[in-house]
């Protein structure tokens, strides 16, 4: 049963994340009164790299061109860890907060050396641009599970979510600090706007398609469905923690599957209208505004702990 | 047979003298410095299968005197649980620069006789069983060291790297010496007062327990390069050669730990107040980031690694803290915790530094420089040390499933839980902590991206750097050694802390039970943890299921051709590796953290000198950078040293008459002092 759970999460979350993507450009297009694209238009996209004879630097290494592989194992890793429509899969007891962050950190990396691999420019200054959001973003994360660490006693996302689904909990002042920085970190890590624009690369505040611009055909096509990949774990992650709504049990019968089916696809989907309202409202900023953006981020998260600290003091 | 262990290592350490003393005696210096080399690989093979031997069999501790030392006053040597996983970690790191000494290549023949002597000093250290024997054996550590630094003694920058580092070792010896003193408790037999046997029977307290912490938090912290007093650590460890700061980082440092850890959480007694763990804490915090952030900005390889050094010594010093106040809190799940945490990111954060060291040294003999911005594309002309240093920066960025990752990960959990101590202080620190924690944490990577995307990817940047081969056999062999041993703590740390066990029992009187299984890590028993053997199945699985799919969906091969580079036009023919200023260099990858970071906790100030338009002349661009603990700490004392040495300054010149009177005086003084003393 577990393995069967996980098996259908897996597929479900490779299937379904270039869709998210197409969803909320078409939403966009949408809000922006345009038509817009079809929803399964990054599906295509990526049939049509996959048959493209890819072109690589004279000088690329074989980092340069194992990198898009090694990146998106490592963020269907994460992927693979978190729980969508149930609990209890075979990979639970894994799927420990710090080693989702630390996978995403890898899949970072990755395309960071990459994008130095080729020895250009625009590579060089992605890079360098990643790392430092990464940096600020890092702090406010962790501080993030600090207090759901508090809260559950554990790191363990299917523990948490457990916990945050059970009826001792309440609202809290501190989960709602938390949402918020969560929220904050999905744009950055994602490279949405106002962080960053994952509609061009003709930006002058240009960072994650700045690092991929020397990649082609199969290469690309790897690291776009890794990027689609992470934007869909950072909403599961978000919907598993602050959403657990209809989330089945452990052990739950596949009828209960249903139910927490249809509650995952809700919550993608209102998280999915939230971003792309939130994107058409607002205009990109400079890139060095983003470490106050994220700095806001980890005082959020800063307040979320103090809270938890001075309520359960009182308690 | 488990009584011959510490015997056979009190000999290795012996022999490790003598080899010192036998290779500087040879006619020689070239014999002498081969003899050193392979003397040293031996005796260290050896050391690292006694200290196997003891951490698995971990017998009762045993105890040797030895007749040699001060009148009536023999040195005690001992061999238990704490030791013994320290001297695994110097014997293999120890073994590993060995074998890169042998192709050093007459470079440090001079100073090779120092090298086995070093070895010597930290088996020393780590054997002591009383006081004496135990500041022996760290100053025969600090000056051994210190002469391998002065290797390259023509060159300036080396010898004030050694002024820098003769001045923080007098220091710290000028803090354990009376340490070890006010230790000794007053009622013990004259010839056994400075064991530890009797120490451990009477700890120190009173008066006496706060400064003995403190002189062994300045003593062994500054030798360990715990911030602020961390300043000589960069330029020493970069001095010296390859295989010298590999051990300097890898083991030294760890000696310095072990120190720390042998005073505070054995000889002091089983509970000390909880606020001893506050410096600790907030001192490893600060330098845990202060070095990560250092490591982003500093433009030599070597100068990047030692900075990372500190940082992690910082995380490890976090991890300490916790559990000392974990004990005294008698939470003796969460001390086992975050002690085994620390000391897993110890074994770790050794292996994996010496081997990123013996590759920077590697690489300076190859490409002739450690500058960043003369290296470059290495990782053509030296793939098989590039792979390796790719294993080790992925300790370094702490990436699952590395050794990095795994002990960063307990020392994360230890933090994590460090709330359960009490008191809204620890609560807040607790935060305080995680969140420079995960901050040191992000600025390592960032450093590694930096270092290997600059230094062994892209384009070559300098003539000697695109002519780069790769290092000889003994060399490559000391690499894949150190990978595959860190690769082994990153992929099953639930054995490698079972490993470790008995030095956890010492410290913490309570084993890893419930905490380490044989394939994962828990924080809590019957909890969830780190599978780190799992989490890489998992990798692989999907691995192998994204080749198949690769494979079978997208179109085989590949064509070459000129870098698109956002169409930019070819290169002039004149450059063959492409315009090398085009490229992101050192400097310009640290920019951003420069501005925002730097700016304010490094004093990090840039200058651009641009010439008015028409003019031929370069356009200059300068970076300058200060250390606050150089700009807060060091700069005050060198300050009030000038003013002080300023008043005393005229006694220079007194006349006959006065300089008579105060001879007198301080005579009359002298014998008022002995006067009222013999009263007593």
């Amino acid at each position: 049963m577990a393995l069967l759970a996980q098996g259908l999460h897996v597929v479900l979350m490779l299937a379904a994340a270039p869709c998210l993507v197409g969803f909320i450009r078409t939403l966009k297009a949408r809000l922006l009164g345009r038509r817009g694209p079809p929803i399964l238009q990054p599906w295509r996209d990526l049939v049509r790299l996959a048959r493209k004879q890819p072109v690589l630097a004279e000088n690329a290494s074989w980092l340069f061109v194992g990198a898009p592989a090694a990146a998106f194992v490592a963020t269907l890793a994460a992927a693979a860890l978190l729980p969508s429509f149930a609990r209890g899969m075979t990979t639970s007891g894994l799927a420990d907060l710090l080693v989702i962050a630390g996978l995403l950190t890898a899949a970072r990396v990755i395309l960071g050396l990459a994008a130095m691999d080729v020895g250009t420019a625009f590579g060089g200054i992605g890079a360098s641009r990643e790392m430092l959001f990464a940096t600020f973003a890092e702090p406010a994360f962790l501080l993030v599970i600090f207090t759901l660490s508090l809260l559950a006693g554990s790191t363990n996302l299917d523990v948490i979510a457990g916990v945050l689904q059970g009826p001792n909990i309440g609202l809290r002042v501190s989960l709602g600090l938390a949402l918020i920085t969560m929220l904050a970190l999905a744009i950055a890590e994602n490279g949405r706007i106002p962080v960053d624009n994952p509609g061009t690369h003709l930006e002058l505040t240009m960072v994650h398609e700045a690092m991929v611009l020397e990649y082609s055909a199969r290469h690309l096509a790897l690291i776009e469905a890794a990027a689609a990949l992470k934007l869909l774990v950072w909403f599961n992650l978000i919907a598993a923690i602050f959403l657990p709504f209809g989330l089945a049990p452990p052990g739950a019968p596949v009828a209960g599957w249903a139910l927490g089916l249809l509650a995952w696809g809700g919550k993608i989907l209102l998280l999915a209208l939230a971003l792309a309202g939130f994107e058409t409202s607002i205009a990109k900023m400079r890139v060095f505004r983003v470490p106050e953006f994220l700095g806001i981020a980890i005082l959020f998260a800063l307040l979320a702990v103090v809270f938890l600290f001075v309520s359960q003091g009182f308690a | 047979m488990t009584g011959l262990l510490l015997p056979a290592m009190a000999a290795v350490a012996t022999l490790l003298f003598a080899l010192g003393l036998g290779s500087a005696c040879l006619t020689g210096p070239a014999i002498g410095s081969h003899l050193a080399a392979r003397g040293s690989l031996l005796l260290c093979g050896l050391g690292s299968l006694l200290a196997l031997a003891q951490l698995i069999a971990n017998p009762t501790a045993a105890t040797l005197a030895i007749g040699i030392g001060l009148p009536g006053l023999p040195m005690h040597l001992a061999l238990d649980g704490l030791s013994g996983a320290f001297l695994l970690l110097l014997m293999l790191t120890g073994a590993a620069a060995s074998a890169a000494a042998l192709a050093s290549h007459g470079a440090d023949d001079r100073t090779a006789p120092f090298f086995p002597a070093f070895l010597g000093g930290m088996a020393l250290t780590l054997l002591a069983d009383d006081g004496f024997t135990l500041v022996l054996g760290f100053e025969a550590m600090s000056l051994a060291s210190l002469a391998l630094v002065l290797t390259d003694h023509r060159n300036a920058t080396v010898r004030s790297a050694a002024l820098l580092y003769i001045g923080m070792a007098g220091l710290g010896a000028a803090c354990l010496v009376p340490a070890m003193a006010l230790l000794a408790p007053d009622h013990a037999a004259a010839d056994g007062a400075f064991g530890f046997a009797a120490i451990r029977a009477h700890p120190p307290d009173g008066w006496r327990a706060p400064v003995v912490f403190a002189l062994v938090l300045v003593g062994a912290g500054s030798k360990a390069g715990l911030a602020p007093l961390h300043l000589w650590l960069p330029p020493a460890h970069a001095a010296a050669p390859g295989h010298v700061s590999a051990l300097m980082s890898g083991a030294m440092t760890k000696v310095a730990l072990y120190v720390l850890i042998r005073v505070l959480f054995d000889l002091c007694g089983p509970a000390q107040p909880m606020g001893w763990a506050v410096p600790l804490v907030l001192f490893g915090a600060f330098g845990a980031v202060l070095g990560g952030l250092r490591a982003n900005l500093e433009a030599d390889i070597k100068t990047v690694l030692a900075s990372s050094t500190v940082e992690h010594i910082g995380l490890i010093t976090i991890g300490l803290g916790v559990a000392l106040a974990a004990r005294a809190a008698d939470l003796s799940g969460l001390a086992a915790l975050a002690f085994g945490g620390a000391l897993l990111h110890a074994l770790a954060h050794g292996l994996f530094k010496s081997l990123l060291f013996l590759a920077a040294g590697a690489t300076q003999h190859a490409a002739g420089t450690r500058r960043l911005d003369r290296l470059g594309g290495l990782i053509h002309r030296m793939p098989r040390t590039t792979v390796l240093v790719l294993v080790g920066s992925a300790g370094l960025a702490a990436l699952p499933p590395s050794g990095g990752f795994a002990g960063e990960w307990m020392l994360f959990q230890a933090v994590l839980a460090a709330p359960r101590l009490g008191g809204l202080g620890w609560q807040v620190l607790a935060s305080l902590a995680a969140a420079l924690m995960a901050l040191a944490a992000a600025l390592a990577a960032s450093a590694a991206v930096r270092l290997i995307g600059v230094a062994y990817l892209g384009r070559p940047r300098s003539p000697r750097a695109a002519a780069a081969s790769e290092p000889e056999f003994p060399v490559i062999a000391a690499l894949a050694g150190l990978a595959t041993a860190s690769l082994l703590v990153g992929l099953f740390p639930g054995a490698t802390l079972r490993l470790l066990a008995p030095a956890v029992k010492i410290a913490i009187g309570d084993g890893m039970d419930g905490h380490a299984g044989w394939f994962a890590i828990h924080p809590q028993v019957d909890q969830p943890g780190y599978a780190a053997p799992a989490l890489a199945l998992l990798l692989t699985l999907a691995a192998v299921l994204v080749t198949l799919a690769v494979r079978r969906w997208t179109v085989a091969g590949e064509r070459r051709g000129p870098a698109w580079d956002g169409g930019f036009g070819d290169p002039p023919h004149w450059l063959p590796f492409g315009d090398p200023l085009t490229q992101y260099g050192g400097a310009s990858f640290a920019q951003p953290l420069r501005r925002t970071l730097a700016a304010s906790l490094m004093g990090a100030r840039e200058k651009l000198d641009m010439p008015p338009p028409g003019a031929t002349r370069a356009a200059r661009f300068a970076v300058t950078l200060r250390d606050p603990s150089a700009r807060y700490l060091f700069a005050r004392i060198g300050l009030w040293r000038g003013r002080l040495s300023h008043i005393a300054d005229f006694m220079q010149f007194l006349t006959i008459r006065s300089t008579l009177a105060v001879m007198f005086c301080a005579l009359l003084l002298l014998l008022a002092a002995v006067a009222v003393l013999e009263q007593l």
